[in-house]
């Protein structure tokens, strides 16, 4: 129960104060700009946008300084601000096929059509602090090659030539949108995808490496993984045909998992999909490997009673902001509510206090 | 598409959007709160032969998301290019239909339009009836939103009395005549003036 | 009046400037210098539009986050009608956008193309081939390693 107390608000005001204050820290050193932000903390502008569910990384720099650099608060932040926004349309499906690649590896075949490309990746630093980066450094000069400029063709393709894995059955339906309706149970995979790519990074890492550790297993190889930018066109109603109305950077995440056969179907390869704003690499893949495990009763399999089947469980906990208002709203005022459990718990005890003085009086009597 | 129709599809919009859809809303919200009383509502030019009322409508309650049906009284090159330049909204088919719009005759039958589900009695149609009239009332009308009684000028009795005995499900009725509008909600009873 | 253009064409101007960077667009234009009398069709406004991925990259479509976009109408003197959509959060952006889009169809075609669209496309392609070329240099070349005798 909530009921509303006057009174604190010049105590807000100064906490706000103080909050502008602490969040510019020692004045004696520089502000922090947007564009330095975006450009130098770009991987958790990312993040801002894949679960703020936002493409803007401007919006998500700004959402990042005035959140102190707490995500979680940014995320919040950038999805308050998306529900102002009207929307215009929905864009026809972006076609990985024809990303620029900056990065694109497969542990699947190791001489795939259009290589295996590195990328800026962590991949193979040392994990050792770098303190070269804290003084200021000099940014060395970045080999260039031979540009491939076509397209660069999905390993599953290969496979689907062969029928040696599931085809995905293409479809111009459209799509559950969770922003506009309830989510419903059983949801569906498009449904489940959207919110998987919006869900809290740790939850979904979580979830999918329990799937690895033994609860509900599906045996998944990285087919491919991707990351570039694609082109996001829309029809335009007043215009009656499509244009690009801009670009967006993304990694996908194609997973080629435990095949299945039965006796009138051979057995084959499955799949699961992980697609992320930015540069996202390890919530794409955990994203696949969820999407892969929800999958169980549509591929014939078990009920393992595995956490990540759980669709209920994984798509009513992976949203990080329904999670943490849910979770911060019990530190705000419940004097209301603790004054009657408070009343309760003492009325009990005198309850059994009073039981206990005419028990002993009793035994005293006899 | 030629000068003339071209500017009668992007002329005609809200002059100042938000507070002129916010204006037209309040009508909007206070005819279906208020069953029977007629507001006032404008501000849209909509391409001739449509109410300013209906216009007006549309461009408040459409967006690309809300399928319109055109009924064939209403229906046009010009009123498809204005509502789409205007709202984006697509023009779907009369059983997948959000909104509707045309005379009562041409709305007919209206059991095609889309009644709610009942766990989502909102997925529902809200027709927009254009009317010669609206100050000629021939019903009573009774429920939330009513004190009493109220009177109201509906096209026929019999199909609206058939859609309030669908309540929770049911369509909702806007009927619109120049710059007025009256709105009866499916809770709304309806019996003939005595 | 330019008739003398296809919708695969406005097509191809309008993508462009859509992800034109904001101050290079920007720059570009005003040393063009033509700035017409228009009227607002429909003010520049911001808002969103929902990106959409398929499952599988190749199957049913679902919803993968929004993306901000600014878009605006305008009609010029002569009643041509100029469309802008535009990524981000950028008002002038969009109606700068509009009026190449509504001039574009006019006499002033050749001459805009050339001041503003010829070099916006050239460092499009120059910057996609200057990142392409950085990911070709971290190209993995397998080579097998020579083991035993002889």
């Amino acid at each position: 129960m909530y009921v509303a107390v006057k009174g604190g608000e010049r105590a807000i005001e100064n906490a706000h104060a103080w909050l502008a204050e602490e969040r510019r820290g020692d004045t004696g050193v520089a502000e922090l700009s947007l564009v330095q932000i975006r450009e130098q903390l770009s991987l958790a502008v990312n993040r801002v946008m894949a679960e703020g569910s936002l493409y803007d990384p401007d919006l998500a720099a700004l959402a990042i300084k005035q959140a102190r650099g707490d995500l979680i608060e940014a995320i919040f932040l950038v999805r308050a601000y998306r529900t102002t926004l009207p929307r215009f349309g929905s864009s026809r499906p972006v076609e990985t096929r024809e990303m620029a690649c900056d990065r694109r590896i497969s542990a699947t075949f190791k001489d795939a059509p259009g290589g295996q490309v590195l990328g800026p990746t962590f991949d193979y630093t040392h994990r050792l602090l770098d303190f070269k980066l804290a003084a200021e450094g000099d940014v060395p000069e970045v080999p260039a090659a031979d540009p491939r400029m076509q397209t660069t063709p999905h390993i599953t393709s290969f496979l689907q030539g062969e029928d040696i894995i599931e085809r995905e059955p293409f479809s111009d339906d459209v799509p559950g949108d969770l922003t506009r309706e309830p989510m419903v149970f059983p949801a569906s995979r498009a449904v489940r995808l959207q919110s998987l790519t919006r869900g809290d990074e740790g939850f979904i890492l979580g979830m999918a490496y329990s799937t690895q550790r033994g609860y509900a297993r599906n045996h998944a190889f990285v087919g491919e993984l991707r990351i570039g930018t694609v082109p996001v066109e829309m029809e335009i109603p007043e215009l009656g045909f499509c244009i690009e109305i801009g670009e967006v950077e993304l990694t996908e995440c194609e997973t080629v998992n435990q095949f299945k056969g039965s006796k009138t179907v051979p057995p084959q390869f499955t799949r699961g999909y992980g697609l992320v704003f930015g540069q996202s690499e390890r919530k794409s893949i955990a994203m696949a490997l969820v999407d892969r495990a929800l999958r169980w009763e549509e591929l014939g399999e078990d009920n393992l009673g595995a956490p990540a089947q759980d669709e209920e469980f994984v798509l009513s906990h992976s949203d990080n902001i329904q999670a943490t208002g849910f979770l911060e709203h019990i530190k705000l005022p419940h004097y209301v509510d603790f004054q009657s459990e408070l009343e309760l718990v003492r009325k009990l005890r005198r309850e059994a206090a009073e039981l206990a003085e005419t028990l002993a009086s009793r035994e005293a009597a006899e | 598409m030629d000068q003339q129709s071209r500017n009668t599809v992007f002329a005609g919009g809200f002059s100042n959007p938000p507070v002129a859809s916010a204006h037209a809303f309040r009508a909007a919200m206070n005819a279906m709160a208020r069953p029977g009383q007629v507001q006032k509502i404008a501000g849209a030019t909509p391409p001739e032969g449509i109410s300013v009322a209906a216009g007006s409508l549309l461009l408040t309650l459409c967006d690309p998301e809300t399928g319109v049906f055109l009924a064939p009284d209403v229906d046009s090159e010009a009123l498809r290019g204005w509502l789409a330049f205007h709202t984006g909204a697509p023009i779907v088919a009369a059983e997948l239909a959000d909104f509707a719009l045309g005379g009562w005759q041409q709305l007919q039958p209206l059991n095609r339009f889309r009644i709610g589900t009942a766990e989502y009695p909102d997925r529902s149609a809200t027709l927009i009836v254009e009317m010669h009239r609206l100050d000629v009332p021939n019903a009573m009308l009774s429920g939330p939103g009513v004190k009493d009684t109220a009177r109201m000028q509906v096209p026929e009795l019999a199909a609206l009395q058939a859609n309030a005995a669908l309540y929770p499900l049911g369509r909702d009725f806007f009927f619109t005549s120049g710059s007025q509008v009256a709105g009866l909600p499916r809770s709304t009873q309806v019996i003939a003036e005595a | 009046m330019n008739t003398n253009f296809s919708a695969e064409d406005r097509k191809g101007w309008m993508s462009l400037l859509a992800s034109a960077e904001e101050a290079r667009l920007t720059e570009l234009w005003q040393d063009y210098g033509l700035d017409p009398d228009f009227e607002f069709l429909r003010a520049p406004e911001v808002g969103g539009i929902m990106v959409r991925g398929r499952m599988g990259s190749t199957g049913a479509p679902f919803n993968a986050g929004e993306m901000t976009v600014t878009r605006c109408a305008l009609s010029l003197a002569d009643g041509t009608v100029g469309h802008g959509y535009v990524q981000g959060r950028c008002k002038a952006k969009a109606e700068i956008a509009a009026k190449i889009d509504a001039l574009m169809q006019t006499g002033a075609a050749e001459a805009l193309n050339e001041a503003v669209l010829v070099p916006l496309a050239q460092a499009r392609q120059a910057q996609k081939t200057a990142r392409a070329s950085k990911a070709a240099a971290t190209k993995v070349e397998f080579f097998t390693m020579v083991r035993g005798e002889d």
